[in-house]
């Protein structure tokens, strides 16, 4: 042992104590730095968000959804080949607005799984310890959500767009509805991603997250459903576009339907007329910056 | 049978904190669109019975019962600390009991209470609709409660599956496919409810006798399953 000690550590004199130098180094070649942190975080969450890279159990969940989502257009483009139909069963806007529970549930189940793990293992200042900031923790998880729901949503328009031209159905007719579809469930996505995260982000516990989302979607769209029902049987046809601005579905289906030349599910089927249709825009867009800017708010000061 | 500890604890894990915010928003938004449907289109039986029965009952209830009845032993399995709690010498079944009472008492009180107020602002409780649909959404609590917590013991994402069945099985087959409705609580619940009212207004497609022992039938089972599945628990890790 003294040889090896005498060796290292150069005689400087007597009673000259010091920390042996073992030789570490400090890294200073290239680093990846903060875009590629960010582009990690949002490639993990997205794979996340389908179960991917995590136990065989947490993919049954998302993975069941998103056959749920698909198997009606699958089962729509069968019928409209077998038959022969000239149109399509169901407009590309309207799948969505149909398929709604199974949208809520998708954001119910993943916005937590997201946000919530995070918050209540405490790893959210572990982000924070690499270059990444709050902004892009914000927007790698907003970004990868939003990108989950729209593959959610975008998959079964894309069964039914090429079932359609397999089945020989008008093209220039087919492909605008589907741009149209597609515009549609890109808002519907972004809206849904910032509502389900901004709740999902305010409790660590994920039970209680997935209850929060469901319950601000469902029990909207039940509220405004049940007081447009109403506002119907009063004739009053403002009140319908009116009371349509507080629930996400309805919202998306007023931008639609005043835009995208969707058909509405309200009742009576009279969609928001032009001028309606910017409110509903404005609304839209206005909802999305904020719960942005919530969730900015809520990752400023979280476990620090 | 019951035990007066494991009752406040679950009381506190499930009013603690923010949680009794949800729990009373529920509840308070069918008061304010009760309110506001009153105003707007005045008191009509068949616009009470359709709010109390598409938002009450098919909507808000089971809500509430997944939020008491998964939360009063989901989160405690969820994070490990049931460990402390079953270490205790208190037969398991008991503590299910209890927090069945509890999860009971919750849903009640959340869903039967503002059920019952918002009738009355609907329509005075004309042709005994508040009063059924008070009783049908108590009847419910109790199977709701039982069948969530069951589900809370059996899996880690109860609250999924929870509303699954609530909004998957129950609101979209059962409007798509009869069938559907003989397995489902609010049919069950509105039996009774059919019972109270007497009228037109509300209608269930099974039968009293049915839905009363279908109602006890899954109480009663889902409660002692739970029993069962809590006495061989396992603790893994999360995911």
């Amino acid at each position: 042992m003294a040889t090896e000690q005498s060796t290292r550590t150069p005689a400087t004199g007597s009673g000259d104590t010091r920390i042996h130098n073992i030789g570490y180094r400090s890294y200073d070649g290239p680093r990846l730095g903060r875009s590629y942190a960010r582009l990690s975080l949002y490639s993990q969450s997205l794979r996340g968000a389908y179960g991917l890279g995590r136990s065989a159990k947490s993919k049954v969940l998302p993975m069941l959804l998103f056959v749920v989502m698909c198997v009606p257009a699958a089962i729509m483009v069968a019928v409209a080949v077998a038959t022969k139909a000239k149109d399509l069963p169901v407009d590309y806007t309207r799948y969505a607005i149909i398929m709604q529970a199974v949208i809520s549930l998708y954001v119910a189940s993943q916005a937590p799984q997201s946000v919530s793990r995070d918050l209540r293992f405490k790893t959210v200042p572990l982000y924070f310890s690499r270059p990444i900031e709050t902004a892009d923790y914000v927007r790698a998880k907003f970004a990868a959500l939003t990108s989950a729901l729209f593959i959610l949503t975008a998959a079964p328009l894309l069964v039914l767009y090429v079932g359609a031209l397999l089945a020989k159905l008008d093209f220039t007719d087919q492909t605008k509805g589907f741009a149209q579809g597609l515009v549609s469930v890109a808002l519907l996505s972004l809206l849904f991603a910032g509502i389900g995260l901004v709740i999902a982000a305010v409790t660590p516990r994920r039970g209680f997250g997935i209850a929060a989302v469901i319950a601000v979607l469902t029990i909207s769209y039940g509220a405004v459903s049940t007081l447009q029902a109403i506002a119907e049987t009063q004739g009053d046809g403002d009140g319908i576009a009116l009371i349509g601005l507080f629930s996400p579905i309805t919202l998306i289906d007023g931008v639609q339907s005043a835009f995208l030349g969707a058909t509405s599910a309200f009742p009576g089927g009279v969609g928001p007329s032009n001028a309606e249709g910017v409110v509903y825009v404005l609304f839209t867009l206005g909802l999305i910056a904020a719960s942005y800017g919530l969730l900015m708010r809520r990752y400023k000061k979280v476990g620090l | 049978m019951y035990d007066p500890t494991v009752a406040r604890l679950t009381y506190r894990a499930l009013l603690g904190r923010r949680r009794a915010l949800i729990l009373g928003a529920l509840p308070l938004l069918l008061i304010v669109i009760s309110l506001a449907v009153r105003a707007l289109a005045g008191a009509d039986d068949q616009t009470a019975a359709d709010v109390l029965g598409g938002l009450g009952l098919a909507t808000m209830v089971p809500i509430i019962g997944v939020i008491a009845g998964t939360g009063a032993i989901g989160p405690e399995i969820d994070d490990g600390s049931v460990v402390y709690l079953l270490s205790k010498p208190i037969k398991r079944p008991t503590i299910i009991y209890t927090k069945l009472i509890v999860a009971v008492a919750v849903t009640m009180v959340f869903s039967a209470v503002p059920t019952l107020i918002a009738g009355f602002l609907l329509n005075g409780n004309g042709q005994q609709v508040a009063v059924a649909y008070t009783v049908a959404a108590l009847v419910a609590s109790i199977a709701y409660a039982a069948l969530f917590l069951l589900l809370g013991t059996v899996s880690r994402h109860a609250v999924v599956f929870g509303l699954v069945y609530a909004l998957i099985w129950e609101a979209l087959f059962g409007s798509l496919v009869p069938g559907a409705r003989t397995l489902s609580v609010q049919q069950w619940s509105l039996a009774v409810a059919e019972k109270v009212a007497g009228g037109e207004l509300v209608t269930s497609d099974v039968g009293l006798t049915t839905a009363t022992i279908a109602l006890v039938a899954v109480t009663v089972l889902a409660t002692w399953y739970a029993g069962q599945k809590l006495r061989t628990l396992t603790l893994a890790g999360e995911e």
